[in-house]
């Protein structure tokens, strides 16, 4: 019974330190240290949350830049794989359909080359980022819609593609969310600067 | 595999095996219950912990007491965390307002989370509020942890001790492992994944209206302290429901780096701690050298089977349910690591993987997880292997095995080979009535012999306490809710038992002294022999059944089949 009392008050005292403390010590400091980032890395669009950086969003429209599929449709609680094995037919029949998608949206024939990732969907199901190659994919199609050059973009992306951490540990990579939100930039730029030239000449 | 990917590797293994020998010598100083240059601010926490809990930290106890101790305090953890699940409607700190769980899933949460296994037949986000993370689960990670390396001490002392009565004491084991090893080291690293952009919010979930004018709902919670905790005591379970993939609990490669280093660091430096203990390094580092060669093996072997291409999907490669930011290596390198230390957070897809490299994270497991291991769970599995295997090169010789100069007879043998036995056992059992049974199948993702391979590693993740998953399988049904609970419990008593009684045995006996019949077990040869019992106690047990799941498709797959 001894045993059993210790038993008890061990779990209080230890509950108290790891399950109350420590969290909250983490918590304090955590928001001392970085406190955007532990509050979800929201991102703004003046007052307004458009999301956050590390969530990938569903983007449709052909002038935005596609994240890679998503098995749970973007869904965050809870966010979901499609856990299809290797010789799974429903996969198959799902990367036929996507790539039958992709070559129809940017007008490629049947033979083109469709980067895998955008075929595939990511383990998180909110996979906030593209390789360089998966963006320069759908650069055609963006431009074409938002009636802007390739070239546009290129200096968008460029400055939007994050090398390998610390020079070494994962593979070059773009956030969506933040070219996205880069690309709505570039066109207010374009969009004043249009404005401008239309009131000198009015001049 | 690039040149950038070869590196990746190489500094892993390298900064791993740098940490060995600086973190073994300080876990060896903690448990000899020797100052460390922590006990200035650690020691009265130290203090504290006994005064509320009344222990007397100079008693010391036979092995019975010290087993009554720890069972006692991991029932009533899995009764506290019970609790917790099915009231935290009632309880603060649940802004989402989420509803109790329901019965059959918390028995299997609470009992997957004491036995350190993690096992998880819920999402985090949709289900727990954050009280029951924080002070229920977030507590088992800790304590489970420091329950496994109590029992590897008691058992190092026990091996090492020279015809003595008393193991030590539980509660000083339990709370030197939490107090000086597990709560620094996951301080540091939740500071680590805080800076890297993890999130820790007592906040609701806020919502976000997306460039195109949808909504999302933004999932928070304390998530760095208890992702810290989940991977250095090789506990595993997500925060999140799809685990260390989601951005949120691993949002960058170097979060990613760090914590693929949390899963195998204590057990990989609990070797060093082992050879201290029993005063012979060699000791130590023999089980080391074993268990690198194993797990180099299954790495490389992992690594050339991912990086391939899938000839049954239109030869893509395997990147269904990977992660752009870690790429197909890192993805490697974390399967591996997780099936290897009982750990079983993923940060992709095992279930995706091509068939070899998704049957060596099975197999990984079904060694036992005595490659690494569980933290102190590791250790002591493969002190089974030890014992089996002397047995088997007394057998050879024709003399009566010993280990660490003391006399290895047929008590401890039976006891060693229940230990090994029980949870495979309760694999092969189990997964056979599943596949018999109508309830088992009906949770099935996936057709063909990747179905079977579904069923095959949930029950191989459970009774190994691992708690990854090849995810497609529904398990929040009473079948396997329950029947898993029970493997889970027999994978982690049914081997903690027979520990403890050969610790206690181990303990009484007199030193013999060395002699030409003497198996040395600290060369090269023992690591071979060692290597090659584990792989043939594993491969006999588990082939036939491989066979059928992972190895067949892999034929079907280069054949284009699909199902």
């Amino acid at each position: 019974m001894n045993e059993f009392l210790i038993a008890l008050r061990s779990l209080i005292a230890l509950t108290l330190l790891t399950g109350v403390a420590y969290p909250l010590l983490v918590t304090g400091l955590g928001q001392l240290a970085n406190a955007e980032a532990v509050q979800g890395s929201l991102i703004k669009r003046g007052e307004q949350v458009v999301g956050s950086r590390w969530l990938a969003q569903p983007f449709q429209q052909a002038g935005y830049f596609w994240p890679r599929p998503s098995a749970g449709d973007y869904a965050t609680v809870a966010s979901g794989a499609s856990n299809k094995g290797p010789t799974s037919k429903d996969l198959l029949d799902k990367i036929k359909a996507r790539k039958a998608d992709l070559l129809k949206a940017h007008l490629l024939p049947a033979d083109a080359f469709v980067p895998p990732e955008l075929l595939m969907a990511s383990g998180s199901g909110l996979d906030p980022e593209l390789s360089p190659a998966a963006v320069q994919f759908q650069v055609p199609r963006v431009a074409h819609a938002r009636g802007l050059q390739p070239q546009e973009l290129a200096a968008l992306i460029q400055s939007a593609t994050k090398g390998p951490q610390l020079g070494l540990l994962g593979a070059p990579r773009v956030n969506v969310l933040e070219l996205n939100m880069a690309l709505l930039q570039l066109e207010q730029r374009k969009f004043s600067l249009k404005q401008g030239h239309q009131h000198e000449s009015q001049q | 595999m690039a040149f950038s990917d070869w590196l990746q590797v190489a500094l892993f293994i390298l900064l791993l095996l740098a940490a060995v020998p600086i973190l073994g010598e300080y876990m060896a100083q903690v448990y000899q219950g020797q100052k460390t240059f922590l006990s200035p601010v650690l020691g009265p926490l130290e203090m504290g912990v006994y005064a509320v809990a009344g222990v007397n930290p100079s008693d010391s106890g036979d092995w019975k007491k010290y087993t009554q101790g720890l069972l006692w305090f991991n029932a009533l953890g899995f009764l506290f965390l019970l609790g917790l699940l099915l009231l935290q409607a009632f309880l603060p700190l649940n802004p989402q307002k989420l509803v109790p769980m329901e019965l059959g899933v918390a028995v299997n949460t609470a009992m997957s989370f004491m036995t350190n296994t993690n096992w998880q037949a819920y999402s985090g986000e949709s289900t727990l509020s954050y009280l029951s993370q924080m002070l229920g689960l977030g507590v088992q990670n800790f304590v489970s942890a420091a329950t496994g390396m109590a029992v590897m001490v008691v058992l190092a002392r026990g091996l090492a001790g020279k015809q003595i009565k008393t193991l030590g004491n539980f509660w000083v084991d339990l709370t030197r492992s939490v107090v000086y090893i597990l709560l620094p080291l996951s301080l540091l690293l939740a500071l680590a994944l805080v800076s890297q952009g993890v999130v820790q919010s007592f906040s609701a979930y806020p919502s976000a209206t997306t460039l195109e004018g949808a909504q999302q709902v933004v999932p928070l919670g304390p998530a760095a302290s208890q992702i810290a905790i989940k991977q250095l005591g090789t506990n595993g379970g997500g925060f999140f429901g799809i685990n260390s993939a989601h951005p949120f609990e691993n949002p960058t490669p170097l979060s990613n780096f760090l914590q693929m280093l949390a899963i195998l660091l204590i057990p990989a430096a609990l070797t060093w701690t082992y050879g201290r203990l029993v005063g012979s390094l060699r000791q130590g580092i023999v089980l080391l050298a074993a268990m690198g060669v194993l797990a180099g093996s299954s790495l490389g072997l992992s690594l050339w089977a991912e990086f391939g291409s899938n000839p049954a999907l239109g030869n893509l490669p395997f990147l269904e349910g990977k992660e752009t930011r870690f790429g197909i290596v890192n993805s490697v390198i974390w399967s591996v690591s997780t099936t290897l230390a009982s750990n079983g957070s993923v940060n992709a897809m095992h279930d995706s993987f091509s068939p070899l490299a998704g049957g060596l994270a099975l197999f990984n497991m079904m060694l036992g997880e005595v490659v690494f291991g569980g933290v102190g769970a590791g250790l002591y599995g493969i002190l089974m292997f030890v014992i089996l295997t002397v047995f088997i090169a007394g057998l050879m010789v024709g003399r009566s095995p010993e280990y660490l100069g003391k006399k290895i007879e047929g008590a401890q043998i039976r006891m060693a080979a229940l230990a090994v036995i029980l949870p495979s056992a309760v694999v092969l059992l189990f997964t056979a009535m599943a596949v018999l049974l109508p309830v088992g199948l009906k949770g099935l993702n996936n057709a063909g012999p990747h179905g079977l391979s579904e069923i095959l590693y949930a029950f191989t993740s459970m009774a190994n306490n691992n708690g990854s998953a090849f995810g497609g399988l529904t398990v929040n049904t009473p079948f396997y809710t329950w029947l898993g609970a029970l493997a889970m419990l027999i994978g982690r008593f049914g081997v903690i038992l027979p520990v403890m009684v050969i610790a206690g045995q181990m303990a009484q006996k007199q030193a013999v002294p060395a002699s030409g019949g003497t198996f040395p077990t600290d060369g090269g040869l023992f690591v071979i022999l060692l290597v090659s019992v584990i792989l043939i106690i594993g491969g006999l047990t588990f082939f036939p059944v491989l066979a059928l799941g992972p190895l067949v498709e892999h034929g079907l797959m280069l054949q284009g089949k699909v199902f």
